[in-house]
């Protein structure tokens, strides 16, 4: 009740709500549900992480040889680009607790830039792939699971053949469910940009810019993971 | 909550370490450690991760309830992989002829 008295009685920044007694307080609870929502994500991607131990472990020569025919230049390129969005979100996150709102627009903008360059490249990859399954010809070079598969483009056959197709379907759906989160994460710092713009946030309350970065790191993570598992299988 | 405010040489030196640590792992990819490859290319990975998780997601200057909950998602992930793996490697494989 004393609390309460004295929360009461306090001048209030308009960003705390009312059931929190102070913004330290709301702060704190924002960024525990936004752990708990990543602790989430990872048992999200981890089910797809869980599918390719199993599959890496019983076909480890299909998935080298899958391996072998994703670019690891242009992975790491798109590696580099990622890292660099996360400096840049962390920048903004840095000039929101500092009170420069020009610069929080500037960085946050520049990680949506370099999110972008990403999405262009993953475009790029998934396009040489998919490209050669539409249409009539001899699909050469298709490297989408199913019927129009061109397993001879990578010199397999016969159970490798099959196996090679697991190392693809989990790739598309690796990438895929990373490249989605980037989509989704795209317009939210959009949006964030638009409010600090308009002013909203300040060194005493940025939790949003914080939560947004929180999401944009995860995302960076899960990276992190996938090129060296996608891209560089027995790269030698 | 301490309102921390962490250096942006902390993040230039952060990023510049992420970026050493991504050209060692393709570095690392051309070396044939045998059973170790996939240890190596985890280890890599495993600091990056931990490097963003600590400074760019603050973990390091966050509360403890923040650690329990990073903590806990890594002991379910890992309850996740080790049920999966006990069963896969301890039955035949195929379990049914494949056509091929």
């Amino acid at each position: 009740m004393a609390e309460l008295a004295a929360h009461a009685g306090e001048a209030h920044h308009p960003a705390l709500q009312h059931h929190f007694v102070s913004l330290d307080q709301q702060r704190a609870a924002s960024t525990l549900g936004m752990w708990v929502f990543i602790a989430q994500e990872i048992l999200f991607f981890g089910g797809l992480f869980g599918a390719y131990t199993v599959y890496r472990t019983l076909y480890p020569d299909a998935f080298s040889a899958g391996s072998h025919h994703l670019s690891w230049k242009i992975g790491f390129f798109n590696t580099l680009v990622l890292i660099g969005s996360s400096l840049t979100m962390a920048m903004g996150v840095y000039s929101a607790a500092i009170g420069k709102s020009k610069a929080v627009v500037g960085f946050i903008l520049a990680t949506i830039l370099l999110g972008g360059v990403f999405l262009g490249v993953k475009y790029f990859e998934y396009g040489e792939k998919i490209r050669p399954c539409l249409g009539d010809g001899p699909h050469t070079g298709c490297l989408v699971p199913g019927a129009r598969f061109d397993a001879a483009s990578l010199h397999l056959s016969g159970a490798e053949a099959g196996h090679v197709q697991i190392y693809f379907s989990l790739y598309f759906a690796m990438t895929g469910l990373h490249a989605l989160h980037m989509i989704i994460g795209a317009p939210i710092l959009l949006t964030i940009a638009y409010f600090a713009w308009r002013g909203r946030y300040s060194p005493e309350y940025h939790t949003p810019v914080e939560l947004v970065g929180l999401y944009w790191h995860f995302v960076d993570i899960v990276w992190i993971f996938l090129f060296p598992l996608l891209y560089l299988i027995g790269h030698h | 909550m301490s309102h921390h405010v962490v250096s942006w040489k902390v993040y230039l030196g952060v990023f510049l370490a992420l970026v050493a640590l991504t050209v060692i792992t393709v570095w690392v990819a051309g070396h044939d450690f045998g059973e170790f490859n996939l240890v190596v290319a985890l280890g890599v990975a495993i600091t990056k991760a931990t490097l963003v998780v600590l400074y760019f997601m603050h973990a390091r200057y966050s509360e403890r309830l923040t650690h329990v909950v990073i903590a806990s998602s890594l002991v379910f992930f890992a309850i996740l992989v080790f049920l999966l793996l006990t069963d896969y490697v301890s039955r035949p494989w195929p379990l049914s002829p494949v056509a091929s």
